[in-house]
């Protein structure tokens, strides 16, 4: 990992020197333990700035769509994916982009080191050798890190970067025996009225900050369906109705676009699962066209086209 | 002051006693985090917290509330008024930052021709009964916003866990009022009140978390057009996290919901906040949004009330998803040399 953070910092510097960017656009150290944050480097000497670790969890590919300038971007699989999934769209022109791609090998997830250790603060994180080793007053524990990754990275089929200008260091073997719809199987299982009672429990302490929304790279909208007010499509309450129709209509605008990068789940401050209603519009693509989005420049989105052959079943 | 103690395991019985002619409020867990809701006899306050994962205010200024109900006819208009809410709320385990903030609340929303009636009439009806924090997060710098994890202020009671008890500080009459009714507390011990006193200052010592504010709100005077707010900006989401998960964060929109006018939460970091019905943003861009955000808090309310509109509690710090720490804009800002 080290090794890539040199590379890393190398391919940006070099790109800098050469004009090839006009930014980088990358990870710095956070201000809390197991935490990073997104850093835009215009300047060599703020190269050294560049960090990568286990928690550059936020997915950088936000910050290139609308971008003027050309920037060098770090992406990790599912950040790839939704570069091209946005160079599709034509939301980000391909050529103005250096994707600095890096295999993955999974982002940790903090809430699941809170919850592991009950109520006790984290004041410093080690990952080292796939072990994390917290520490905090009068405590410290090793955990293994494979047990602490997001749900969306244990489960990942694409951690090699399924485009990228530069590649850091060598691709990781693709494969994973584990299901990865395990979660929504379960939730296929439920009686529709048990479904209806899931949701409702889940997202009952939605606060309806949008963090889910702004943090998803395929959210770019200039006027969001919930924002606007003339006229005024859904109720911006939180009362459990209008919660739920947003969430519904977020999940239907990114069926087939999303990647599972898990961005949104990471991003709500009221530890909602959303990843589950996602997820679910991913297998739903899968299984009627075949389709697993942001893995080529080429192929558009199913719901973006029609096609002859495509399932036509509900047409009587 | 009067100084009672209780056994831990009779709080539930307080609680019980208090809900005979309050509406208790207190920190409850819930999935997997701690929020404050209303307390029924069947869920027990949990008072082994750090602090609740949404702020108090909430109590007060709900996150949608109808202001009035309305029914049209062809030529006239009737106005149906929401029932004041005059029931009684006691308020269990609030955090010293977050008892500030209701201060704070208190001031911005009283002053001025116009007052907030819909949260002045809840608040004239509570009582709080804070809870000293005997161990910090990493995240808290309340001390450098002049609060202190033992801080009394806007408190009616104080309750500390001093191991196997809650010591109890009476701080205003109302709070001595409440207590009088209650009439199987012991006294204090003078050894409880040392032990309290010892806990109050390690706690104090505990917060290593400081921000200093002294020249930062004179130096927002001359940074509103300073290139710093196209720097800082570029990393945030404008999502709602940090002001809505803020305890003095009161901003709100005003809507049509059927026959009701209702407002709901809104936030300065969302792009609509500024929004004018011509199409015109006069805060288009993240920029002038965070500008507002933190001038506001450490520019504007220090002008007005004399003091930050922020209590430190860390919340916005350990929340925002791009992980944009409001003590570093602060550090960053004084350490800026301005013309
Ligand atoms: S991030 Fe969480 S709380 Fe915020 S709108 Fe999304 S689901 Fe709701
Ligand atoms: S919906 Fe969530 S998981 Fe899917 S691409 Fe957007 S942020 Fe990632
Ligand atoms: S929580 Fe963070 S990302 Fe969201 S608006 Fe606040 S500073 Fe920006
Ligand atoms: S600005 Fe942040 S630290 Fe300050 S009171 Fe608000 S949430 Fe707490
Ligand atoms: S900021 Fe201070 S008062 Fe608030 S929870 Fe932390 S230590 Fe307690």
């Amino acid at each position: 990992m080290e090794n890539f953070e040199d590379s890393i910092r190398e391919v940006a510097e070099k790109l800098l020197r050469d004009k090839k960017v006009d930014l980088i656009i990358g990870y710095e150290q956070g201000t809390l333990p197991l935490r990073t944050t997104p850093c835009f480097v215009e300047k060599l000497e703020d190269v050294k700035k560049l960090v990568w670790n286990a928690s550059c969890d936020a997915n950088l590919s936000k910050y290139v769509v609308g971008k003027k300038e050309k920037v060098g971007v770090v992406a990790k699989g599912c950040d790839a994916r939704l570069i091209a999934v946005c160079a599709v769209e034509n939301q980000i022109p391909r050529e103005n982009v250096v994707v600095i791609g890096v295999p993955c090998q999974g982002v940790i997830d903090r809430k699941k080191i809170e919850a592991k250790l009950e109520g006790k603060e984290v004041l410093e994180a080690v990952v080292k050798d796939e072990q994390i080793k917290v520490e905090g007053e009068g405590f410290e524990v090793v955990l293994p890190k494979k047990d602490f990754l997001c749900d969306s990275c244990h489960t990942c089929r694409h951690r090699n970067p399924p485009i990228y200008d530069v590649l850091i260091g060598e691709k990781l073997p693709q494969s994973t025996d584990k299901n990865e719809f395990a979660e929504v199987s379960s939730l296929e299982s439920k009686s529709t009225e048990e479904r209806w009672e899931h949701f409702k429990e889940e997202l009952s302490t939605c606060i309806r900050c949008y963090a889910c929304r702004n943090v998803c790279p395929l959210c770019y909208c200039k006027m969001c369906f919930v924002d606007q007010s003339m006229p005024t499509w859904f109720g911006k309450t939180n009362d459990l109705s209008d919660t739920m129709i947003y969430h519904i209509v977020r999940a239907f605008h990114v069926a087939g676009r999303c990647v599972d990068c898990g961005a949104c789940t990471r991003a709500c401050p009221m530890a909602i699962n959303l990843r589950e209603l996602v997820k679910k519009t991913e297998k739903i693509m899968k299984e009627r066209y075949n389709y697993e989005a942001g893995l080529g420049l080429e192929e558009v989105p199913p719901l973006g086209e029609f096609k002859m052959e495509d399932s036509q079943e509900f047409i009587k | 002051m009067k100084w009672k103690t209780i056994e831990k395991r009779n709080f539930s019985a307080l609680v019980e006693e208090l809900a005979k002619e309050n509406e208790v409020i207190g920190p409850l867990k819930e999935k997997n985090t701690v929020t404050s809701v209303r307390i029924t006899s069947e869920n027990e306050v949990c008072l082994d917290f750090w602090n609740t994962k949404k702020p108090p205010k909430e109590v007060f200024f709900p996150q949608t509330e109808t202001l009035f109900t309305y029914r049209t006819s062809k030529n006239d208009a009737e106005i149906i008024e929401s029932p004041a809410i005059r029931k009684k709320m006691v308020l269990v385990g609030v955090r010293p930052c977050d008892s500030r903030s209701l201060v704070l609340l208190d001031k911005f929303l009283s002053s001025g021709e116009h007052k907030d009636v819909y949260y002045l009439e809840k608040r004239k009806n509570a009582t709080i009964v804070g809870l000293a924090c005997n161990h910090p997060l990493s995240t808290c710098f309340c001390t450098s916003l002049g609060g202190s994890p033992s801080g009394k202020e806007g408190m009616d009671l104080l309750l500390q866990d001093i191991n196997d008890k809650y010591l109890i500080q009476t701080v205003t009459e109302k709070g001595e009022k409440l207590l009088e009714k209650i009439s199987w507390l012991k006294d204090a011990k003078k050894a409880d009140i040392e032990k309290g006193k010892k806990l109050s200052s390690d706690a104090e010592a505990a917060v290593r978390s400081k921000v200093s504010l002294s020249d930062v709100s004179e130096k927002l005077d001359k940074m509103f057009d300073d290139p710093f707010w196209d720097q800082i900006c570029q990393k945030c989401l404008g999502c709602g996290v940090c002001t809505f998960l803020c305890p003095t964060c009161c901003c709100f929109d005003v809507l049509e919901e059927g026959e009701e006018r209702v407002r709901i939460w809104d936030s300065c970091q969302f792009l609509c906040f500024a929004l004018q019905g011509s199409g015109h943003n006069p805060r288009p861009s993240g920029k002038e949004r965070m500008r507002q955000r933190i001038m506001h808090k450490f520019n504007y309310f220090v002008k007005n009330y004399g003091k930050s509109f922020c209590v430190g509690c860390g919340r916005c710090v350990q929340e925002c998803p791009v992980n944009l720490d409001i003590r570093d804009v602060v550090k960053t800002i004084s350490a800026r040399k301005v013309e």
